[in-house]
């Protein structure tokens, strides 16, 4: 069985300063796996660098049987694969259904009422939201807004970027809690990139931890928890 | 109170600096050369003005301006229901008031509305800073003048061509400035604006140059010319009226007030296509945009292609009603004029586009005429000399108006943002309540 998404020996630049040191991974269908690391490893470079943006510099980013490594980044996102990027950016001026609306931009037409009503089922919040703008909806809401107009495309492969970047704990374990859901009802595949590392780890099948562009550990989500350097490198200091 | 006067006494200094030499002195030509002549009066009208002006300011403060602010920014949307139909209406019903001066400046207006509204795609929803705007008019107005002159065909078998050609251009400017954004695409596209002017002037060969072209055809309406001497196949033969110049002068009217309202149109059904959707996503986040599968570079490309069509549009049909073109009118002050007008009426509003366009280019002209009257009114020997000039000063009139304009409502007249699409009643969200996002 050929994995969903298969990295191998993927570097990537910016400039002359090396991001990523060759990197493999791969991602099985179905799968829910996280990728954690501290401030500047690389994490939310190699979810960009997976959408051609950097574009890897060697390496192969294969999807779905097929080498992606050169496309250009829409098509890439056209391929069945989404991204909520880091730090939400959602469209501040536009409503949330207009949001919601762009996500859509790949899927046809007729299937939008559909998606909608899958995104409403998973975040209520968006629906008594629709007509306010994205700039005025809470963190927490937004982070849902960024997911959903993510969900929109009908993705086979979704990519988050530090979804719990910025929100309180209580929204943190809604936003994961849905993430599960998603992934046990649909199987929908998830590639998550997260600097908590606790309920990343306790949510995810599998983990890797990325070190200075490199990966240097990967296993389950209950073996990294038990590991002892692990734990001293990214959940000492109490578990949020 | 002491400190409103205080303030008031300095800005008055200010003024007394400023207006001092301005005002003060005139430089007249006598018989022995030039000869200064000091005009005190002018000045003490001067520094009074603001000095009162000032005061006035103060004391209006009073209540906070930003709750003021706000409550304007609701009522403008609420009147803005109404105003479309009444500016419409009014535009319908101005050729009927017959007077030729009246008839003149509507279509003058009318013009910088469509080339407002054709900017507005690029500008207000693609976000896409363009100061050469004044190139695709240019484009348009050429390519008719020549396309007519060289190959005899009518003015509405040239539009089209004339938007085809300046669309080219604009994916033509489109393609080198794609990786640019904000400043460094201002400044290309002044260039480019500024290229082809000077191209204009000086390939004389086919544009004859600095001298322009003149005898541009005039547009006939459904093949019916509209000439003096009403001979057979001509406007005042087939409906059995005497010729007269306002015949055409209407027409040429309404052909500009049905190109407007064509580029209105267009722009309105865009913005809920996913097409229009994406230049607004373009204009919130780049990024983004991309990370949804969007391709960034078609939809600049459209942005400008289409934005330019409409230019193309506009200079035929200035070239059309002008019947003389040359370089100097396509200077950047047009375009300036015209980004003005966009960026005063609310970026992305079609309504206060239009209002922007009224006011600045109406707007200016009524000024002309106040101060003539006025000064017509003071022609007592104490204002000797000012009186003549007033006109003059309606320049500057109207740049204090831009800039109180600009500290008033920062981010035009009508700056709310109407959604393209909506499940229920549409809401309009006052535009000082949302933070703007900026990638």
């Amino acid at each position: 069985m050929t994995a969903l998404l298969s990295l191998s020996g993927v570097t990537a630049f910016y400039g002359a300063i090396q991001a990523l040191r060759g990197i493999d991974m791969t991602v099985e269908q179905g799968e829910i796996v996280t990728l954690i690391g501290a401030n500047g490893a690389g994490k939310s470079t190699l979810m960009m660098t997976i959408c051609g943006n950097p574009r890897a510099r060697s390496g192969h980013v294969v999807h779905d049987g097929e080498d992606i490594t050169h496309w250009p980044t829409h098509t890439i996102m056209r391929r069945g694969i989404a991204q909520a990027p880091e730090g939400r950016r959602i469209f501040g001026r536009m409503t949330v259904h207009e949001n919601l609306l762009m996500g859509a931009e790949v899927a046809g037409r007729s299937d939008i009422p559909v998606l909608l009503d899958q995104v409403f089922t998973l975040f209520p919040r968006l629906k008594e939201r629709l007509s306010q703008r994205g700039g005025t909806l809470s963190g927490g809401e937004q982070q849902m807004l960024a997911i959903g107009r993510a969900l929109m495309s009908r993705p086979t492969l979704l990519l988050l970027d530090e979804p719990s970047l910025g929100l309180a704990p209580l929204v943190v374990r809604q936003i994961f809690g849905a993430i599960r859901e998603l992934n046990r009802v649909t199987g929908l595949t998830v590639l998550l990139v997260e600097q908590n590392a606790y309920q990343a780890l306790r949510l995810a099948h599998r983990g890797y931890v990325l070190v200075n562009g490199s990966i240097t550990m990967a296993g389950t989500g209950a073996e990294l928890l038990a590991r002892p350097e692990i734990r001293a490198a990214y959940l000492e200091g109490g578990h949020a | 109170m002491r400190g409103a006067l205080r303030d008031a006494f300095l800005s008055a200094l200010v003024a007394l600096g400023i207006f001092g030499p301005m005002v003060g002195l005139v430089s007249t030509s006598g018989d022995h050369g030039l000869s200064l002549q000091v005009r005190p009066i002018a000045v003490a009208v001067v520094v009074g003005l603001i000095f009162a002006g000032r005061l006035l300011i103060l004391s209006w403060r009073g209540g906070g301006p930003r709750q003021r602010n706000l409550a304007l920014a609701e009522r403008v949307a609420r009147a803005g229901k109404y105003i479309t139909p009444i500016l419409l209406l009014a535009a319908i019903a101005l050729p009927f008031t017959g007077s030729r001066y009246y008839i003149d400046l509507g279509t003058l207006v009318l013009t910088y509305i469509m080339l407002g509204w054709g900017l507005n795609i690029v500008v207000g929803l693609a976000g896409l800073l363009d100061l050469g705007y004044v190139a695709f008019y240019a484009v348009g107005a050429y390519s008719y003048a020549l396309l007519a002159m060289t190959f005899g065909l009518g003015f509405w078998t040239c539009l089209p061509l004339a938007g085809i050609l300046a669309a080219l251009w604009g994916v033509m400017l489109g393609f080198p400035v794609l990786r640019l954004r904000g400043d460094y695409l201002a400044i290309v596209t002044l260039a480019f604006g500024e290229i082809i002017r000077i191209v204009l002037t000086n390939w004389v060969s086919l544009t004859n140059g600095p001298n322009g072209i003149s005898g541009v055809p005039r547009p006939t309406l459904f093949g019916l010319a509209f000439s003096m001497d009403g001979g057979p196949g001509t406007f005042g033969d087939f409906f059995n009226i005497e010729p007269a110049v306002i015949q055409r002068i209407i027409f040429l009217y309404y052909v500009i007030l049905g190109l407007a309202l064509l580029t209105n149109w267009v722009s309105l059904r865009l913005r809920r296509l996913p097409l229009g959707r994406a230049w607004e996503a373009l204009r919130e986040d780049e990024v983004a945009c991309r990370s949804l599968g969007i391709n960034v570079r078609n939809t600049k490309l459209t942005a400008f292609g289409i934005g330019a069509m409409f230019g193309g549009f506009a200079g035929a049909f200035f070239a059309t009603r002008q019947g003389f073109i040359s370089p100097e009118s396509f200077t950047f002050m047009e375009s300036a004029t015209v980004l003005a007008i966009v960026v005063l009426g609310g970026l992305g509003s079609q309504l206060g586009v239009a209002l922007a366009a009224i006011a600045m280019i109406g707007g200016l002209e009524a000024l002309r005429d106040f101060l003539s009257f006025l000064g017509d009114q003071m022609n007592s020997p104490v204002f000797a000399g000012i009186a003549s000039e007033l006109p003059l000063y309606r320049v500057l009139i109207f740049g204090i108006a831009l800039v109180v304009m600009m500290v008033l409502r920062p981010r035009g007249l009508i700056s709310g943002r109407t959604p393209s699409v909506a499940l229920t009643k549409l809401k309009e969200i006052a535009p000082d309540l949302v933070a703007e996002s900026r990638s």
